[in-house]
Formats: structure tokens, C-alpha cells, sequence
């Protein structure tokens, strides 16, 4: 069992919600690791080493062995290390939530960020294209304490730490209501049952910190 | 109970290929339910609610939508002696990288060629390179996993349909850039499953100069 532990690292990034969510799973499996912290701007000899194709992080490197992605980091950590296991095990739901994932992370991240930033039809528009995408998780959500049921799951972790993180911190920043407790009641719900799971709320960043990140990353947006 | 499986795609999509292909392999019987894009029946509309997209997987009425979602789906549902996957965490992790690039870069790129006016030049050298790429990655090895015809393979042999597309609207020949990617993709159509389920090249290249009006 030590032997697996021998050698994990990971290069990440403080505010990126897809180093992020490794460590909640690395954290959740209670695997130990040397965490690298990534200049994404100045990128590092080792980083562009371990992931030319993409040159992004997170990275994780386990016994030599390295990989990039982070949902393939995710179902890689949770097939490694059996505790507390990430991902169902029926076909179907694991399906769903890849499905979900995907969704999160493709859709409902930029179209709820970027868009809003841009906001090209006009703030009111992008704003609703917003919650569009964001009902369809809320529905998700209907009768279940997390995505995963009793316990957090895969698209608790990826959903976690792009969500009330990441995109809310943006929302604040921006000083927009995108998921007033009227009109998403489940998913307000769902963040303030993740705010007690302790390797959620020790993985996310520190709230000013990010905000002020996050400000930085929307005048970019608005520059380019 | 028997199982119920359908497929709703159209014949053109190299995504559609991918859960047909990985089906044909399984020897798993489905009834094959071809879509018009611009007129989606309510049953597709209700099956992707949020995509509104095909493929679909419907089993024993469960929908199952991105066809490489749906491919993992087949592999674990109908294990059988064929696994499209490794079984090893890392090889798995390494086979689905690619077929994750793949859906990243190719599609996005190639469209660009016949899709846009007036990108064809640029967006042909950078699918070149994204094929190089590939070529590097499959190396000497038969398949993009070794020995045996897997999920790397099912995620790009599709687009091979539209090579006939890309070299009209380029201006090249994608054969001859990449004699490595195009004998690869000779040694998946001998494979049954390949040959029923893609189309002729020429076949494809017809319906996209139809469809934008020229010829």
C-alpha cells in the first residue's frame, strides 16, 4: 500500500478549480503528495516537460507515471486508491456523470464566466443563457444531499470547485446574483452541505485572493 | 428481458461512427434510427434535452449522450473478450488523453477548412500538424493501443471518411502528408465493424457539395 504513495506529485495552480478539485480527491483518498505550484503565465521547464500537448495544469505524477486532464486525474486516483471511491459503480451513472462533468466543465463554465463577461447580446441575455444551463444541474440535484448521493462524488469534485469557487467568487466580483436562493434552492443547498465536507472547504482558495484573481482573468477577457 | 438499444445519428457524423463502430464490435444488436438534422424528432429532442444532439444511446430506455461517453458505456456494459479499453488505470487514463485531444483538436479544425470561407489555408496546416501529432503518438504499433483495435482508434477512424472533404476544400492530400495516420486507417477498414459502419469518401464529399449549394 506505501509503495503507491511512494512518489505523487502534483503541479497546480492556486486558483485554478481543475488543480483544485485533484487535491479535494487526492486529499479524499488521503493520499499524500508534494504539491508544485505553477506559474501559468511563466511557464516552468518541468510543466512544459510533463505536458507538451497541452501545457496546462494540473499535473499529476505517480511513480513516474504522468498525467494531465483533470477528470482523467480524477478517474485515474479513484481506480489507484480504492477508499472512499469517486465514481459509481453502475455503467449508467458512471455515464452520468461523465455526462455532467462534461457539461460543467465545457459548457456551464464558460457560458457562465466568459459569456457573462462579454456579455455581446447585452448583460440580461447572457445572464439568463446562464441560468439556463445552470437549471439543468439544479434539477440534477432535486432530493439528493450531492450529485453523488449520501457521499461526494465525481461530479461533486468537478462541479465543487468550478461552481461556488470559482464561478461564484466571479459572480461577486461582478457584482451579479446568478443563483439567488429563490430560483436555485437545491443548489444553494448543495454548497452549504459542501462548505461542511472538510477536504472541500481545505482546498479552496482564499475568498479576497480570489476574487481579486478572478477580476484580473475578466479585464483580460474584456482586452482581448 | 432482452436488451433494448437504440442509435439515433445520422450516417455523415464521425461521432455517430464511433458508438456504431464500438456496437459492431460488441456484436450488441441495435436498431439504427436515422435523424434529419434539420427537422429533430421529439424523441431525440427528449432524449438530449441539453445537447439536442446526436448520437444518442438509448438502453432499455436509459439515454446515454457524447459518443465517447457512449463508448466507455458499451465497453463496460458488454465486457465480453474485446475490451476497447486497457484495464490498467494509467493505460486507460494515457488511451483516453487521446482520444480526449482528438475531440479537442480535429473536429474544431477540420471544420474550419470547408465550413469558413477563407480559412482553408490555415486551418488545413494546423490539422496536418494535429495529424502529425497523432502519427507520433501511434508510432510503429498497429493500433494507437498496441496489438489490438481499441477506444483511440474508434475516437478518429471516423474522420477518415472526410479526408475526400478536406483535401477538396485544402487543397491537399491528407495521404500524403500523413502516410502513416492513412495506412493506419486502411488496417481499421479491414475490420468489419469499420467497413459496415463508414461511409465512402466520396459519398460524404457529395453531400457537403450539396449542401452548400455548389456542383
Amino acid at each position: 500500500m506505501a509503495n503507491k504513495e511512494k512518489d505523487v506529485k502534483l503541479l497546480g495552480f492556486w486558483a485554478s478549480p481543475f488543480s483544485r478539485r485533484v487535491e479535494m480527491a487526492l486529499k479524499l483518498k488521503g493520499v499524500s503528495y508534494e504539491y508544485l505550484e505553477q506559474d501559468i503565465v511563466d511557464k516552468s521547464a518541468l510543466l512544459l516537460e510533463l505536458n507538451p500537448v497541452f501545457k496546462k495544469v494540473p499535473v499529476l505524477v505517480h511513480n513516474g507515471k504522468i498525467l494531465a486532464e483533470s477528470h482523467l486525474i480524477l478517474e485515474y486516483i479513484d481506480q489507484t486508491w480504492k477508499s472512499n471511491p469517486i465514481l459509481p459503480q453502475d455503467p449508467y451513472e458512471k455515464a452520468m456523470a461523465r455526462f455532467w462533468a462534461k457539461f460543467v466543465d465545457e459548457q456551464v463554465g464558460p457560458v457562465c464566466f466568459k459569456s457573462v463577461v462579454k456579455a455581446e447580446k447585452g448583460i440580461e441575455i447572457a445572464i439568463e443563457e446562464a441560468q439556463e444551463l445552470i437549471t439543468f444541474l439544479e434539477k440534477e440535484l432535486t432530493g439528493k444531499d450531492f450529485f453523488g448521493g449520501k457521499t461526494i462524488g465525481f461530479l461533486d469534485l468537478v462541479a465543487g470547485s468550478m461552481i461556488p469557487f470559482c464561478l461564484a467568487r466571479s459572480w461577486e466580483g461582478m457584482e451579479i446574483d446568478m443563483i439567488p436562493e429563490e430560483k436555485f434552492p437545491e443548489l444553494n443547498r448543495w454548497i452549504r452541505n459542501l462548505n461542511d465536507i472538510e477536504v472541500v472547504s481545505e482546498c479552496i482558495p482564499h475568498r479576497e485572493k480570489q476574487i481579486e484573481h478572478m477580476m484580473k482573468v475578466v479585464e483580460r477577457i474584456k482586452l482581448a | 428481458m432482452a436488451d433494448e438499444v437504440i442509435l439515433l445519428s445520422v450516417w455523415a457524423s464521425m461521432f455517430g461512427m464511433r458508438t456504431r463502430i464500438a456496437l459492431e464490435e460488441k456484436k450488441v444488436k441495435y436498431d439504427y434510427r436515422e435523424e434529419d438534422l434539420w427537422n429533430k424528432s421529439s424523441f431525440l429532442l427528449e432524449m438530449n434535452p441539453v445537447h439536442k444532439k446526436i448520437p444518442v444511446l438509448i438502453h432499455n430506455g436509459k439515454p446515454v449522450c457524447e459518443s465517447l461517453i457512449q463508448v466507455e458505456y458499451i465497453d463496460e456494459t458488454w465486457p465480453g473478450e474485446n475490451p476497447l479499453l486497457p484495464s490498467d488505470p494509467y493505460q486507460r487514463a494515457h488511451a483516453k488523453f487521446w482520444a480526449d485531444f482528438i475531440d479537442k483538436k480535429v473536429n474544431v479544425t477540420a471544420r474550419r477548412i470547408w465550413a469558413i470561407k477563407g480559412e482553408e489555408k490555415e486551418a488545413s496546416k494546423e490539422l496536418i500538424e494535429i495529424f502529425k501529432t497523432l502519427e507520433s503518438e501511434l508510432g510503429d504499433k498497429h493500433y494507437f493501443g498496441g496489438e489490438t483495435f481499441g477506444y483511440v482508434d474508434i475516437a478518429l477512424i471516423g474522420f477518415y471518411s472526410w479526408f475526400g472533404v478536406y483535401n477538396k476544400f485544402g487543397n491537399m492530400s491528407l495521404e500524403s502528408e500523413c502516410p502513416e495516420l492513412t495506412r493506419w486507417a486502411k488496417r481499421c477498414l479491414q475490420r468489419e465493424s469499420v467497413s459496415k459502419v463508414l461511409p465512402e469518401s466520396e459519398k460524404v464529399t457529395k453531400f457537403i457539395f450539396q449542401r452548400l449549394g455548389l456542383e
